[in-house]
């Protein structure tokens, strides 16, 4: 295989791994927009889906049928958990200082990831998830799996989706608003705790399908699975600028590729130095990311 | 006798007592050894929790990485000492003096950034450092780790002994430099970055200089705990010193008191001590944890001091003259 050839073929797998990333860094970047709070526990969310995909499909079988199920199954579950623990942990810290909020997102990161490891139904083994067979289409030599395939379509259906919702629907135009500001958009009669929570809830489904995604392509599910993939899309956000959509999408895809050109052309070992090593980067050289605005600090 | 004499020499006694009284119960075996060894841990806990409580409490920058600074020390420590035959004394001085030098380094980009960016951009450097831990086998040892860290004693009977009278002296020297460091103009400027930032700096402080400093005193103390740590394990691996690792000493200083040094060393005997007594729960004690900091966030988020500091002198007047204090 030529040079260009292998350049080409990581770039494909690095849109298939960026579209995961995506996904959970819309999540990141709506819970910021809104509240002002880096979610560190969105990625153990990620890991809920996971697992509820798994029970799913553990029980049903792998069948279309069961694999829509499981989906749904798993939206619905993340989604719960995350408006729960808005509600519970995040909402009574509103107006604390952040740092405060901030800590609070870490405990409730390790206490879904320890909680899920001593449930006696779930364990900290490592289990196989079930997924459908691989099969290479070959494209002008670039191999191209149907899970990279279905990863890619699904990511990009629940985006538009996500578009469509934020933009042109009232509920989207309250959660705009809302994120531009709080106290105004309560003046004029959004019931703002309402729409934080609906935004927790988004972030979530999106978070379960990137999990069942990210499951099915590196076929495991553990209780600690969602912390280097939540970093990773915490950084994909950050590049493309917090708070903004498209930025995060174009960030996921961003980081996606240079992940997997670290991995096939320096080492595999580097990948999660090199991500960091970007988050550092793009904070020292512009803060505010891709597509971030600039806020002036007020005095 | 002058005031200022007299509170030094209770604090020296209070300081001499802490090292001393536990060390002979420990040596008479009053004090069986693995409360000996529980008691030690949480010395360097103790030590480690102050430095990041300096940063992060006192010059209000949240920092995720402090499991870095000390897997810096704990290395260069054991190296040191395996690799160039140092004492250990020296080793566990130039463990702080290079873990120090990397806090400068990267102080210099990341403490233009503040809030929770800072606090990302210390996690990633923490993973960074470990990441090239497990990459630079020749000296580290690698993922495997690296065995045969001496301890601080060849003699295993006098091991608890020595380690905790070196360990807890430690941390006395430490506590004294820090709270005398805190009490003066610098510290005050630290203090005054924490309040508010622009306010300091339209005061004429240096604001970047002094979030520098604690920083890098910060490392350096970390440091000085990462080799004693070394020492007290005999054995490293890169996995010690995760992510969970630095969020383990954010909630002792999150318990103790944000600011609070005092507090922060309270805390970290308890829950040092609380991890060992749970052990009965099994796995369950690895939830308990993270609750108990989402409960003091919610309803308790000053912790345990705030920022109030247990005095000994005041103590010690107490003690005195009850009757005159209460009046």
């Amino acid at each position: 295989m030529s040079i260009g050839n292998e350049i080409l073929q990581q770039i494909v797998n690095g849109v298939a791994l960026g579209s995961i990333y995506a996904l959970i860094a819309l999540g990141y970047t709506m819970v910021y927009g809104i509240v002002r709070l880096i979610n560190f526990a969105h990625g153990d969310i990620l890991m809920v889906g996971a697992f509820g995909a798994y029970f799913v499909l553990v029980r049903f079988g792998l069948s279309p049928v069961s694999f829509v199920a499981a989906f749904v199954f798993s939206m619905v579950l993340s989604a719960t958990f995350g408006i729960v623990i808005e509600r519970l942990a995040y909402k009574p810290l509103r107006n604390a200082p952040r740092i405060n909020a901030l800590i609070t997102a870490i405990g409730v990161s390790l206490i879904l990831e320890n909680g899920f490891r001593v449930l006696p139904f779930v364990g900290p083994n490592p289990r196989q998830f079930p997924t459908i067979k691989t099969v290479n289409l070959k494209i002008f030599d670039i191999s191209v799996s149907n899970v990279q395939l279905i990863v890619v379509i699904v990511s990009i259906v629940l985006m538009l989706a996500l578009n469509y919702i934020v933009m042109y629907t009232r509920t989207g135009k309250a959660m705009r608003a809302v994120s531009f500001d709080r106290k105004a958009a309560s003046l004029m009669g959004i019931p703002t705790d309402l729409i934080i929570s609906f935004t927790f809830g988004i972030g979530s489904v999106l978070a379960a399908a990137a999990g069942i995604l990210f499951a099915t392509a590196y076929p495991q599910v553990e209780p600690y699975m969602g912390i280097m993939p939540g970093l990773k899309a915490f950084i994909a956000a950050v590049l493309g600028g917090i708070g903004s959509i498209p930025g995060a999408m174009i960030g996921g895809y961003i980081l996606g590729i240079a992940e997997t050109m670290t991995k096939g052309f320096i080492s595999s070992q580097l990948a999660d130095a090199i991500a960091f090593g970007i988050l550092i980067v793009i904070l020292l050289a512009k803060p505010t990311g891709i597509m971030g605005k600039n806020v002036r600090e007020k005095v | 006798m002058n005031r200022k004499y007299r509170n030094a020499a209770i604090l020296l006694a209070f300081g001499v007592v802490a090292v001393i009284l536990p060390t002979f119960l420990i040596k008479a075996e009053i004090i069986d050894e693995y409360t000996a060894q529980i008691l030690t841990l949480a010395g360097i806990n103790a030590i480690i929790a102050m430095s990041l409580n300096l940063i992060s409490g006192i010059c209000g920058q949240l920092a995720l990485g402090h499991a870095g600074f000390m897997a810096i020390g704990a290395y260069t420590a054991a190296v040191f000492t395996m690799k160039a035959g140092v004492p250990m004394p020296a080793a566990i001085i130039s463990a702080g003096f290079v873990s120090a030098m990397f806090g400068f380094i990267i102080g210099f980009p990341t403490l233009k950034l503040s809030g929770d960016y800072l606090a990302i951009v210390t996690l990633g450097f923490g993973e960074i450092i470990r990441v090239v831990m497990t990459n630079l086998k020749g000296i580290t040892g690698g993922a495997a780790g690296l065995k045969g860290v001496p301890n601080f004693t060849k003699d295993i009977l006098a091991q608890p002994t020595v380690s905790f009278a070196i360990v807890t002296g430690t941390l006395v020297l430490v506590l004294a430099a820090l709270t005398n460091f805190l009490n003066s103009s610098y510290g005050r400027a630290i203090i005054s970055i924490r309040e508010d930032p622009i306010a300091a700096s339209s005061n004429g402080i240096p604001v970047f200089r002094y979030k520098m400093m604690a920083f890098t005193i910060s490392a350096f103390i970390a440091g000085i705990a990462g080799g004693l740590y070394a020492f007290f394990f005999g054995y490293l691996n890169p996995t010690m010193f995760t992510f969970l690792k630095s969020v383990d000493f954010l909630i002792i200083v999150v318990l103790g008191g944000m600011g609070s040094i005092t507090g922060t060393i309270i805390a970290s005997y308890v829950l040092t001590y609380l991890q060992e007594l749970l052990r009965f729960l099994k796995d369950y004690r690895l939830v308990i944890y993270p609750l108990i900091l989402i409960l003091i966030m919610l309803f308790r988020p000053k912790g345990l001091l705030g920022r109030a500091e247990f005095s000994f002198v005041a103590l010690f007047d107490r003690i005195r003259k009850p009757k005159e204090v209460r009046k």
